[in-house]
């Protein structure tokens, strides 16, 4: 047992909205009297009555959204073992270099012989993202992950077009994330699951026999959403290939394989990555993130345009708009650029030998805090070996008590820490998914395995303790139901119940 | 820990992966390096770019170079913010969640439409969303201006060959309007107000032509713009989009920005992304928690209306916080400024000879094209030298076409010299 629940600096609670601090006349702004005549706005293009933004004094706007960064958790303020999420440190300097004026500061349509050190940095950020997942070319525009998917289809798309279309097919294991099936939908192809074997991989004999030639391609995360490695990689590359399909590599958890193996060297075609995972940079609670593309020789003509060139010469970087083969542009420019930055000061901080530990610490901690829950919480797979992270299951811990995965993670915030993914994989019963990351210490996964037995514990002694967790953040649960029913997605009268 | 997992080795961890897919070999990466020599390399390339502090920034089409506060990124850049992540757990995440409702409130009261989502990934995509939201029930159609930025439209084209569209340009005359032809197979009629040339859309003729022949219509707007001209909502649009970088986020050379989109609350449905919702717990305190997640990929995957995930939270705070900066009367007062500089420079740079404006009746907000007889490319290629990063050059008049644009940080005297070395570099 651990001792009393960690409490966090909680805020009173009732902070209300800045729109609730505003009163007439007040302001925060200023600007420079107008120094050149007043021109006029034609009457009939002109608003007519000011918007209802908050009228606020400039310490009211700094203590109401301080106030509301001390209800949020990040990983600064504490473990962050969100599995799928890779809630590694971000390291501070890379805030410090992205924030420096000769990046932050630029415009993204200024002439290329004037961006010539971020045009390099961008050039050899493609070609260490190349070398880690063993890809030819890659794109940098695609702002998240997500549009990494969509770009990477896309490619998909313009390549079987080019050799005479009549692919409509994207297979994707039962396990995957759920963009997965949204961008094969909105890349104009069916999504066709395949099942997971006892083993929780892919079951090969069953793609087998959902491959044909209307295939286009199969994605593919590897090690899966379960946490396992895929061994029979290189066969299912071969069985999608046979049938003249592509090969689609979901980069969520390339931390667990860094330096050690590589998506090209299993055969993978195309390959995105989730800057925001694997290479540290913020989540920002939910962005921005950066969703570079991969892909091998044969499909880079297909890549968006721009692509960052070198002119061997001169040795001169510039963006190159003339590629006739290309699926296009996903992004009003050059794609989150200041992200970009990020990653790129994550990997030179690294290198090589960084990077491999990484995956290796990532690895170490996953299976350490996996056996040390695992007597209240078994993995859902037994047999297979996690790698940067696991998969548990609280169902037996439900059998016996009634306590929920849900359950658990609420108490877990009780005791100090944010809660592992629950109920993801959909694959899985009371799933607890929990990925600690490299950047953890023994003692933290420790303590965190501590709450974990604690929270089971109680869960047959004191199983309230559960039932009413949270009783230590500015909210407790809250009714989501009610949110969905009774609509009210801004200030002011709610917005039309149903 | 090796030890308590009854391993010799690290390499015990990786049995799963296959001999035939193991790399044996060092990654082909440089060695690491520690934080002092990163940070003197990332100096050493940062020297290499030319910044809008070095140059005096008329450059626009969609990011400008505004006024950033102090507060935005002293208060974004806490790292309670920064550091989380998607609000999953609402408990932990009150502060991300009542900033998107505060947010979603203020897009509201900016555009006067009745629903906003929590951001998209920018200006563009944002357009790609709302296309999607209107397409459908046999209205398949999407006619867009030929004023609307061509890498919207580029954008549009690439996403449309997913979905199954290609987006279809209609004419305008002297550099506004058209007549979009609204079969019954139109799904929605999209027009930039103010458009790629800065100049005034006849937005509510257009959007009225759209209604009666039953497509929808989108707006493409200038979040800055609404302090002084009529929000979406007012000119007839369905759905409103708009690049958000203005709102109080850096220029980075590109990105993160944020993507707005606001409509109507029959679409509510329709709308892509997340979505924050108010609502109780079980005490009865008031909460946030994200709101209609069916509509998302984690819930109903192939089914799910957009596949967007991760959004670009982090700019929608520093846009909230920069609205909060601004209020009601700062919006007007930037408004004015803006336009009023803009409308300055114009008569300043069309005072040189040869140096007109590419459509001279038309009324414009904070940015307007200009033709000169040099080639557009040209012209701000030279105007570098002389510490000015120029405008953007369009493909209108063979390439001597160049949209300006003024922010309210241009003084009188920065304008003056721009059209003095405007003048001497066509001399």
């Amino acid at each position: 047992m651990i001792g009393a629940p960690v409490r966090r600096q909680d805020p009173p609670s009732g902070e209300g909205t800045i729109d609730d601090r505003s009163r007439p006349g007040r302001s925060a702004f200023g600007f420079a009297p107008l120094d050149v005549p007043e021109a006029s706005i034609p009457d009939d293009a002109r608003r007519r009555s000011e918007p209802g933004l908050p009228e606020i004094s400039e310490i009211d706007l700094v203590r109401h959204y301080t106030r509301l960064s001390q209800m949020n958790y990040g990983v600064d303020t504490g473990f962050y073992p969100l599995g799928s999420c890779t809630m590694k440190y971000n390291p501070k300097v890379a805030e410090t270099v992205a924030a420096l004026p000769g990046f932050q500061r630029m415009h993204p349509l200024q002439p290329d012989r004037t961006a010539q050190g971020a045009l390099e940095m961008l050039w050899h950020l493609e070609r260490t993202l190349c070398e880690i997942t063993g890809m030819a070319r890659a794109t940098l525009q695609p702002p998240a992950g997500a549009c990494g998917e969509m770009t990477g289809l896309l490619i998909v798309r313009a390549y079987h077009e080019e050799r005479g279309g009549g692919r409509t097919k994207v297979i994707i294991p039962d396990s995957a994330h759920g963009t997965n099936p949204a961008s094969v939908h909105q890349a104009g192809f069916q999504a066709v699951p395949v099942p997971s074997d006892a083993r929780g991989l892919v079951d090969v004999s069953v793609l087998e026999k959902l491959v044909d030639e209307e295939v286009a391609g199969l994605m593919l995360t590897n090690p899966n959403t379960l946490g396992l490695f895929e061994q029979e990689i290189r066969e299912i590359a071969r069985i999608v290939h046979e049938v003249g399909g592509l090969v689609y590599y979901d980069g969520a958890n390339l931390n667990a394989i860094l330096g050690r193996c590589r998506p090209g060297d299993m055969g993978f075609d195309v390959v995105h990555i989730n800057t925001h995972k694997t290479f540290a940079t913020p989540h920002g609670g939910g962005g921005p993130g950066a969703g570079p593309v991969g892909v091998v020789e044969e499909l880079a003509p297909y890549l968006p345009a721009p692509v960052v060139e070198r002119d061997d010469a001169t040795g001169a970087f510039r963006w190159d708009h003339d590629r006739p083969r290309s699926i296009g542009r996903l992004h009003g420019y050059h794609g989150n650029a200041a992200v970009l930055v990020r990653a790129y000061a994550y990997l030179v901080l690294h290198g090589a030998d960084g990077l491999k530990a990484v995956s290796e610490l990532a690895a170490l901690n996953a299976n350490y805090l996996a056996s040390l829950v695992s007597d209240d919480f078994p993995l859902a797979f037994p047999g297979g070996r996690p790698m940067h992270e696991f998969v548990a299951t609280a169902k037996r811990l439900k059998g016996e008590t009634g306590i929920r995965a849900m359950d658990v993670a609420k108490r877990l915030i009780d005791l100090g820490y944010h809660p592992s993914t629950v109920y993801f994989p959909l694959v899985v019963d009371e799933a607890m998914m929990v990925e600690p990351t490299e950047t953890e210490t023994k003692e933290t996964l420790e303590g965190f395995a501590a709450a974990m037995r604690q929270a089971a514990a109680e869960a047959r002694s004191d199983p309230d303790l559960l039932h009413q967790a949270p009783v230590t953040t500015p909210v407790r649960r809250l009714d989501e139901a009610r949110a969905a029913r009774h609509l009210k997605l801004r200030w002011g009268p709610p917005d039309a119940p149903e | 820990m090796l030890e308590t997992l009854g391993f010799s080795s690290l390499d015990e961890l990786f049995v799963d992966i296959p001999a035939d897919v193991r790399l044996d070999r060092s990654l082909d990466i440089p060695a690491g390096v520690s934080e002092m020599e990163l940070v003197a390399e990332m100096r050493q390339l940062a020297s290499r770019n030319l910044n809008v502090d070095q140059l005096v920034c008329f450059a626009g089409g969609g990011a400008y170079d505004h006024y950033i506060p102090s507060v935005v990124w002293a208060l974004a850049g806490r790292s309670e913010f920064y550091t989380s992540y998607t609000p999953y757990q609402p408990e932990l995440s009150q502060g991300v969640l009542q900033t998107l409702f505060e947010f979603q409130s203020m897009i509201c009261e900016l555009t006067a439409l009745e629903v906003s989502n929590a951001s998209l990934y920018d200006g563009a995509t944002a357009l790609v969303e709302a296309v999607n939201m209107a397409r459908g029930h046999g209205r398949n159609r999407v006619l867009v201006s030929a004023a609307v930025d061509p890498r919207l439209v580029d954008t549009l084209r690439t996403y449309g060959r997913g979905a199954g569209y290609e987006p279809e340009v209609f004419p305008i005359s002297a550099g506004r309007g058209g007549e979009p032809g609204i079969e019954p197979d139109v799904a929605a009629v999209v027009v930039q107000h103010p458009n790629v040339y800065g100049i005034l859309e006849p937005v509510r003729d257009l959007f009225g032509r759209a209604h009666d022949g039953g497509a929808r219509a989108i707006q493409v707007f200038d979040p800055l713009s609404l302090g002084v001209l009529a929000p979406p909502g007012e000119l007839g649009a369905d759905i409103a989009v708009a690049e958000g970088q203005p709102l109080g986020n850096h220029l980075n050379y590109g990105g993160p920005y944020l993507g707005l989109i606001a409509a109507r609350m029959d679409d509510v449905r329709r709308m892509p992304g997340r979505i924050v919702g108010e609502t109780l717990d079980v005490d009865g305190k008031t909460g946030y928690v994200l709101t209609l997640q069916a509509r998302e990929q984690h819930i109903r995957r192939e089914k799910a209306n957009s596949n967007i995930c991760t959004n670009q939270t982090l700019m929608a705070v520093a846009a909230t916080i920069y609205l909060g900066w601004l209020g009601p009367a700062g919006l007007a007062e930037l408004g004015r400024q803006c336009a009023s500089k803009a409308a300055y420079a114009a008569e300043r740079l069309t005072d040189i000879d040869g140096v007109d404006l590419l459509h001279p009746d038309a009324s414009f907000f904070k940015e307007f094209t200009i033709t000169s007889p040099r080639g557009a490319t040209d012209v701000r290629d030279a105007l570098v030298e002389r510490g000015f990063l120029a405008g953007v050059p369009l493909a209108d008049a063979d390439g001597h076409a160049l949209a300006v644009a003024v922010t309210e940080k241009r003084s009188r005297d920065e304008i003056d010299r721009f059209a003095q070395a405007f003048a001497e570099v066509l001399a």
